[in-house]
């Protein structure tokens, strides 16, 4: 606010010369400039319209501290894989209403998620949790990502190094089926699995 | 002698009378004007008529006064008179239709027709109500294609003059603006994971803020601009943390196994409300922003709060409640008995903390809406291109 706290004494004194000196209109006491400085933030009639671009997302000139003690991969971990989509795609596991409890009878898509990593060493796991759209966005956000996390979980227990397992949550953007019924909300509630292999020469 | 006396007498009687009638009409409107002022969504709007203004000066008038809580009637019937013209520039005046006293009389120069219009509102609304009003503040929201991917933007208050902040054709979520500052910082999932950017509107410069695997979202910057709350599942589930401004010294704030949500700050910066779960119960909830016990809000009543955002004058929380519909509610800063609003979800509130700006569907689109808290008028703002959501009102 500091420049706007500058500009409107400024303004008002403006205000208060040009009434004094220039205005000879006889219903119109105050003239009131109108201070433009704070509206380059979205363009005005006098400024360009447009906004800076923005800087590249270079991950280096952020921080990155790593966990302590926690027991998330490092993101750093799973940089120079490829996705491999198909291989899991079988072995989605679904969800009830606003909930992140693995129901029983995925427990066996989940065994088949565990063969696959225990049978392929370099392999690596991208769980993505997701929901239907009767939450609101952010709070989909989180329980798409304790869905995720709930699969992860479950996996460890399994005997899968955690620091294999990545998680992301689409929360309600990426719906598999965009329609607004409990049966597409039911296809929506879910963990899709995407098996990582190294980059070749990686 | 006696009829002189008596005479008198009932002349006055009457008009004694008539004085005593209005003086108490005059005490019913007082109270009648403070009960108002205190039950938000029950207050009646101030009634005045427009003349004079013509075409985009007289709808941004428009606009901008029904949002706040005016009602356009007929001169006959309105509390204020507002007339002027707006050919070449605006020029407004005012008049106290009660006792016919001029309120104010100004002419705007120096900037578009719709600014000096939107400055013309600024003067009524702070000449009639005292509050500075908001037809020269901005926002900030997210605008989604029917793909998933969309950008960040920022626009007035009313949707114009929209520019696109991110060009980057990914999902994005939940800007938030730093305090008194050209700058967001929102998620945007460009890096192959939400992660969250801070972005210097002034010269473009961004930097990552927090990019740990996992969720990094819903960044809410502190009222002194100093330090960001926000929500990491870096311990292995979604919780609330903070962090300076420039992305150091994270700190843990909540440790529940359960999915936090939407953190926001207190005005006086001593507090962080968040949306989470306590004995199986979706609830709002506050932790101390050192870090410290977490205490339930309550919203008796009213089930599965989320998106809570606290008025800048530290009064109420709003958030959205989701009972198969989403609905604006807001509750007394404390807890207690919440009002429902409107339907729509993610309220943020304005510098004056009378308005809110909050998203809604309009068939299946999200579209922006203005709400005036006290009289319940609300109206849709102009659409940017698919789903415009997740608004945060610049302070």
């Amino acid at each position: 606010m500091k420049t706007i706290k500058l500009i409107y004494p400024l303004a008002f004194a403006l205000a208060i010369t040009l009434a004094t000196t220039g205005c000879h209109n006889h219903k119109a006491v105050g003239i009131t400039p109108i201070p433009g400085q704070n509206s380059g933030i979205v363009g005005d009639n006098s400024g360009a319209n447009t906004l800076p671009q923005g800087g590249t997302m270079n991950p280096d000139n952020g921080v990155n501290a790593n966990p302590s003690g926690i027991p998330v991969a490092n993101a750093d971990t799973f940089d120079n894989m490829t996705e491999d989509r198909a291989a899991l795609e079988a072995y989605t596991i679904h969800f009830a209403f606003d909930s992140s409890v693995i129901k029983s009878s995925e427990n066996s898509n989940l065994e088949s998620v565990a063969a696959a990593l225990k049978s392929d060493a370099s392999a690596k796991l991208l769980i993505e949790g997701n929901c239907d759209d009767r939450g609101t966005e952010e709070y989909n956000r989180s329980l798409g990502e304790r869905r995720a996390l709930a699969a992860r979980e479950a996996l460890a227990k399994d005997g899968i190094d955690p620091s294999r397992v990545r998680t992301i949550s689409y929360g309600k953007d990426k719906p598999a089926d965009p329609g607004h019924d409990e049966a597409a909300w039911a296809k929506n509630r879910r963990d899709d699995f995407v098996l990582l292999h190294p980059k070749a020469g990686a | 002698m006696k009829n002189y006396i008596t005479n008198p007498i009932k002349i006055s009687l009457p008009l004694f009378l008539a004085v005593v009638a209005l003086n108490f009409c005059r005490a019913q409107e007082e109270i009648n004007i403070q009960t108002t002022i205190t039950v938000p969504g029950q207050a009646k709007p101030i009634l005045v008529s427009l003349e004079g203004l013509t075409g985009e000066a007289a709808d941004v008038l428009r606009f901008d006064l029904y949002v706040q809580g005016f009602k356009f009637v007929a001169p006959e019937v309105a509390q204020y008179r507002i007339s002027g013209s707006s050919a070449d520039n605006v020029q407004g005046y005012v008049t106290d239709a009660v006792s016919r006293q001029p309120k104010f009389s100004r002419s705007y120069t120096g900037a578009s027709l719709r600014r000096e219009a939107h400055a013309f509102a600024d003067d009524i609304v702070f000449a009639i109500t005292g509050k500075k009003g908001i037809g020269q503040t901005k926002i900030a929201f997210k605008a989604q294609s029917a793909g998933g991917n969309g950008e960040i933007y920022v626009s007035d208050f009313d949707g114009h003059n929209p520019l696109a902040v991110t060009h980057d054709n990914a999902i994005v979520a939940a800007p938030a603006w730093v305090p008194g500052r050209l700058a967001v910082y929102y998620t945007s999932y460009e890096p192959g994971n939400p992660d969250i950017f801070y972005h210097n509107l002034s010269t473009g410069q961004r930097r990552v803020i927090a990019r740990f695997s996992g969720l990094n979202t819903s960044a809410a910057i502190s009222p002194d601009g100093s330090k960001v709350a926000m929500i990491l599942s870096r311990s292995g589930s979604p919780n609330v943390w903070v962090c300076n401004a420039d992305g150091t010294d994270f700190k843990q704030l909540t440790s529940t196994p359960e999915d936090e949500s939407s953190p926001c700050w207190s005005p006086d910066g001593q507090w962080i409300c968040f949306a989470t779960k306590i004995h199986s119960r979706r609830v709002l909830a506050k932790v101390p922003a050192g870090g410290g016990p977490v205490q339930r809000i309550s919203t008796a009543g009213v089930s599965n709060p989320t998106d809570p955002d606290w008025s800048p004058d530290g009064r109420w929380i709003a958030f959205t409640s989701q009972m198969g519909d989403f609905n604006i509610c807001i509750v007394p800063a404390a807890g207690g008995t919440p009002t429902v609003l409107v339907s729509g979800e993610h309220p943020s509130w304005s510098p004056n903390s009378r308005t809110l700006i909050l998203n809604h569907a309009a068939g299946y689109r999200q579209v922006l809406s203005v709400l005036d808290v006290m009289t319940k008028q609300v109206k849709d703002i102009g659409r940017i291109s698919g789903n415009d959501s997740q608004p945060a009102w610049a302070k």
